[in-house]
């Protein structure tokens, strides 16, 4: 005999209303990243100690720095749930744990704008 | 307020769950914890490599003061690391979406899968700053 109620079952979006929107995003984020890995790696790594002309030139160019800021989008999304859980699992205290969450958000958004600004200005400040 | 410190005096010693320390370290656990701690580090580092975009974009005057920094030795280690924790991460990720499609949870291919993670990550880290070595002729 079955001593399990229907309670046992997660209802509609559960109680965080959110279903399984983080967990889906997190994996979109990352075969995304996957997928531009290969490219972020030999970009950042050909460039590294570079001639400032060879790096302003391949940065300027347009697929390579819409590629860059595909990467960017993509690891800003994923760290930033990520950092997410990680905070949640840890900072017990509700009022650290908000500061925290919103710090996280903060963080994100803005290295992810610089970097996203950083190659538009470049980008955008060469003739092709 | 109250309340919560009359439950704090009146709490039960009751048994607690084995933690960390109990266990043995088996190689999942590891590379489960060595995932999250590649991805907090990778966090931080996204400021190092946006510094180096925002450099590159504000002229050769600071784009050199960048480089001299991912140039010298400190620098050098630091993106050896990061390329090392974001393969690391990345191989990580490959196993939990296998592992999301429902397959790959028996010891045997969590055990492949695991240290497959490790030996993959170092060994292609090496490889890739090998050939970079190359290029550039030499140290």
């Amino acid at each position: 005999m079955a001593m399990r109620t229907p309670l046992k079952d997660v209802r509609r979006l559960g109680s965080a209303k959110e279903g399984t929107d983080h967990f889906w995003r997190q994996r979109v984020t990352s075969v995304a990243a996957l997928l531009l890995l290969p490219f972020a790696l030999w970009i950042v790594l050909a460039l590294v100690g570079a001639d400032y002309d060879v790096v302003r030139r391949t940065l300027g160019n347009p697929v390579v720095a819409v590629l860059v800021l595909l990467f960017i989008l993509t690891s800003i999304m994923h760290m930033r749930i990520g950092m997410q859980v990680i905070i949640e699992d840890y900072v017990q205290a509700e009022g650290a744990k908000i500061a925290l969450l919103m710090l996280n958000t903060f963080f994100s958004v803005l290295v992810g704008l610089a970097g996203a600004f950083a190659v538009l200005r470049l980008s955008f400040g060469v003739a092709i | 307020m109250a309340e919560a410190k009359a439950r704090e005096l009146h709490r039960i010693e009751r048994p607690l769950s084995p933690h960390l320390q109990i266990y043995s370290p088996l190689i999942n656990m590891v590379m489960s914890i060595i995932h999250r701690i590649t991805g907090a580090a990778l966090y931080f580092g996204t400021v190092l490599l946006t510094w180096w975009l925002l450099a590159a974009a504000a002229g050769p005057e600071h784009f050199a003061t960048a480089s001299r920094f991912f140039g010298s030795l400190i620098g050098q280690t630091v993106l050896f690391g990061y390329t090392w924790a974001l393969i690391h991460h990345a191989l990580g990720g490959i196993r939990h979406l296998i592992w999301d499609t429902g397959r790959g949870f028996d010891l045997r291919s969590v055990d492949i899968m695991c240290w497959g993670t490790i030996i993959g990550s170092v060994t292609l880290t090496v490889a890739l700053w090998a050939g970079i070595i190359a290029l550039r002729g030499g140290l």
